[in-house]
């Protein structure tokens, strides 16, 4: 590693440019995401008529309670309210 | 101390604890890497490459705990990755390969270019900010010398000469840097 010049290193540098913005930002948001899910869960266990709402048309009934599907997990979702 | 200065280990025990502040820092620390495992090493399509992006991280974030050397978080997330890719590879994701081959040729020196290039990187954190900030932009973000002037509000015709002493610091950074730690968990 030691021998490396600064033409390598440039080239290292280079071998690792960013990400889009949008999916670090999804990947840092993921507690706060992880906090609606069992949140959601817990009122769908609750609300029967919340839970037929989200498995009729789950992105249209998250956005009637003011929840943005984009940033949820929502395969993982779906599985929890299935399970 | 500053999150970003933190040391893995250190910044993987507080996100254990549930400091979505430093969860926010390894998801930037480990990022880069990640996107390159994806997309260079494996070439992924881009949707398929977020999919795996986002996959690792939730892993990531729910099985913190089985991690056996904190140190060992970069390994890791490395291995979590290629574990990943090779699933979607499998799936049939890739550009330019049939799902049916087992690895993208030349993997093993693909994976070991990104390790080194994550070792650059790390060293180049520890440089002061206007030596990280005008070597990531003019060599990662791939800016010319006129946007990285009018960014940085220095002028354009400093900034070759700026490059090469930061390349001079970086250089003696990445000589002092030790290995880094092996796979664990």
């Amino acid at each position: 590693m030691n021998a490396y010049d600064e033409e390598r290193l440039a080239e290292l540098i280079r071998a690792l440019p960013l990400p889009p913005e949008g999916w670090v930002r999804a990947a840092q948001e993921l507690p706060f995401a992880r906090r609606q899910l069992d949140d959601i869960v817990a009122r769908a266990e609750a609300d029967l008529e919340f839970r037929r709402a989200l498995v009729a048309d789950l992105e249209e009934a998250l956005r009637a309670e003011g929840y943005e599907p984009g940033t949820l997990p929502l395969e993982e979702l779906r599985r929890r309210l299935d399970g | 101390m500053e999150l970003a200065s933190l040391p893995d280990a250190r910044l993987v025990a507080r996100c254990r604890s549930g400091d979505e502040d430093a969860w926010r820092e390894l998801v930037s620390r480990f990022s880069r890497y990640v996107y390159a495992i994806c997309s260079q090493a494996f070439r992924l399509r881009q949707d398929d490459a977020e999919d795996v992006f986002q996959e690792v991280f939730a892993r990531a974030y729910e099985h913190l705990e089985r991690l056996r050397d904190d140190e060992a978080i970069r390994p890791w997330i490395g291995q979590l990755t290629r574990r990943l890719c090779i699933d979607r590879h499998r799936a049939g994701g890739r550009e330019e390969l049939s799902g049916d081959e087992p690895a993208p040729p030349g993997l093993d020196e693909t994976m070991e270019r990104l390790d080194d290039a994550f070792a650059v990187h790390e060293a180049l954190a520890t440089l002061p900010e206007n030596c990280r900030e005008i070597l990531d932009r003019f060599f990662a973000q791939d800016e010319s010398y006129q946007t990285i002037g009018a960014a940085l509000d220095i002028p354009a015709g400093t900034i070759a000469s700026r490059i090469s002493r930061c390349l001079g610091k970086l250089r003696e950074a990445f000589e002092g840097r030790k290995p880094s730690a092996e796979p664990s968990g």
